[in-house]
């Protein structure tokens, strides 16, 4: 089987053409790419909003969670059922599945913001909004950034399943193999999608360490250059332990 | 109970046993794995990472990786029932030791002053006081397996997902309707089962609240 698995990859047909390896893998991000944006746009400003104001924040989590049990294989087949095929409906039910994670870790993040730092900038005079995109948004960087992740995780897995219902992509390679019981075919279209979900959550926890604020913020080696200056120790009358 | 040509109650069947095993068993492996990565940082530096790789491949690329792994027939419900133990275990291993690191010190010092060997205050002590934290991660595991037990029915394994491939081979929405209201109810159960299980395991917690 591994053989044929090689032979599968070595075809060079396979590596060209609207159903080449690299037509579906840009397919496949495509689709991604344009789900996951949608429901960001959907996703993020309502978790920001309820996580600042506080109402409605038991609402968010129960439908965050309510919609985690949501097959992804029925509502793909479902929105196809009702909307017909095309891009469109399956793209749908992608942004349905990309919302919850990213809805939970705006509204978590912005509502996790130190309570202290949120007081002192009102304290200082800091309107809502100031407060909103000063304060409480940088400090739920790293959790809106975990949503977004496993939102994106989430997306390219039920795109695969998506090639069901007509979508292209990776998943072609596996839905149209098992129709004719080519294996090698499975295999591969397999291999293909784990390797680019690995390989696009290990880009996004790089870029995600790029843009947080903080001490874990990944720096740049251009950034590196000038080291920073250590503070010289301050010299202390405080008995040490 | 027949319904669109089915045998309803086989396919819940079919779909409890699939959904449910496999998050058991996979609560059994990652026990001892997430004790060892507790006890040892050089374990949870590969476990950890591990796990999260794994957790990473989509569950439709996993089912199909597993028969050229180990040999299965592709056909067979044990490559999903595999799948979902390994996403259990790679969501459970780190939770397990999270739940262990989150036992105070003071407790565990007091248990081996006491007596408590190493396996006897896992079980009798950490445990017991780590019932919380495990319940919450088994309850997403759990969920999250419902649905994904769906996804077999894309490789001819038989469960409520059968009801939603062959309804789109059929056109008929009543019938992939109720296989998606299905798979939720019965997740939403067991969900519900895991919570009871987990206050029945924790009855100092309700003592606490004066429940």
């Amino acid at each position: 089987m591994l053989g044929r698995l090689v032979d599968w990859f070595g075809d060079p047909t396979r590596w060209s053409g609207s159903a080449g390896i690299p037509a579906r893998v840009l397919e496949h991000l495509g689709y991604t790419l344009l789900a996951v944006a949608i429901a960001a746009v959907i996703a993020l400003p309502i978790g920001a909003l309820v996580g600042h104001t506080r109402r409605g924040g038991l609402a968010v989590v129960g439908v965050a969670n309510g919609l985690r049990a949501l097959p992804e294989l029925g509502v793909l087949v479902l929105f196809v059922l009702l909307l017909g095929l095309g891009l469109l409906p399956p793209t749908l039910a992608l942004v349905l599945l990309a919302i919850p994670p990213m809805l939970a870790g705006a509204y978590s993040g912005v509502a996790g913001a130190d309570p202290g730092a949120v007081d002192a900038a009102r304290g200082i005079g800091m309107r809502e909004h100031q407060i909103l995109f000063g304060v409480e948004i940088p400090a739920a960087v790293p959790l809106v950034l975990g949503g977004v992740r496993f939102a994106t995780l989430q997306v390219i897995a039920t795109a695969t399943i998506a090639a069901y219902v007509g979508l292209g992509g990776l998943g072609r390679y596996i839905i149209d193999g098992f129709a004719v019981r080519d294996f090698p075919q499975m295999l591969g279209g397999a291999l293909i999608v784990a390797v680019l979900s690995v390989v696009v959550e290990l880009v996004l926890q790089t870029l995600g360490r790029l843009v947080t604020p903080g001490p874990d913020r990944l720096r740049l080696p251009s950034a590196r250059r000038e080291p920073a200056p250590t503070p010289a120790p301050i010299p202390s009358r405080e008995a040490r332990p | 109970m027949r319904a669109f040509g089915y045998d309803i109650d086989e396919l819940v069947v079919d779909h409890v046993l699939l959904a449910v095993v496999p998050v058991v068993l996979g609560l059994v492996i990652a026990l001892p794995l997430g004790w060892w990565a507790h006890l040892s940082p050089g374990a949870r530096r590969v476990l950890v990472p591990l796990s999260g790789a794994l957790y990473t491949i989509p569950s439709l690329a996993l089912i199909v990786f597993i028969p050229l792994v180990l040999g299965t027939p592709i056909l067979s419900p044990v490559n999903v029932g595999l799948t979902l133990i390994i996403y259990t275990v790679a969501l459970l291993v780190r939770s397990v030791a999270e739940a262990l690191d989150a036992v105070p010190d003071t407790v565990t010092t007091a248990a081996v002053a006491v007596g408590y060997r190493p396996v006897g205050l896992l079980l009798g002590v950490q445990l017991p006081l780590a019932v919380p934290v495990l319940t919450a991660g088994l309850r997403v595991a759990s969920v999250s397996s419902f649905s994904l037990v769906t996804v077999g029915a894309l490789v001819g394994i038989q469960s409520l997902g059968t009801l939603m491939t062959d309804g789109f081979q059929q056109d008929y929405t009543a019938m992939v309707a109720t296989g998606i209201v299905g798979s939720i109810l019965l997740a939403f159960v067991f969900d519900a089962l895991w919570l009871a299980l987990g206050r029945a395991l924790t009855p100092w917690a309700r003592a606490r609240q004066g429940v």
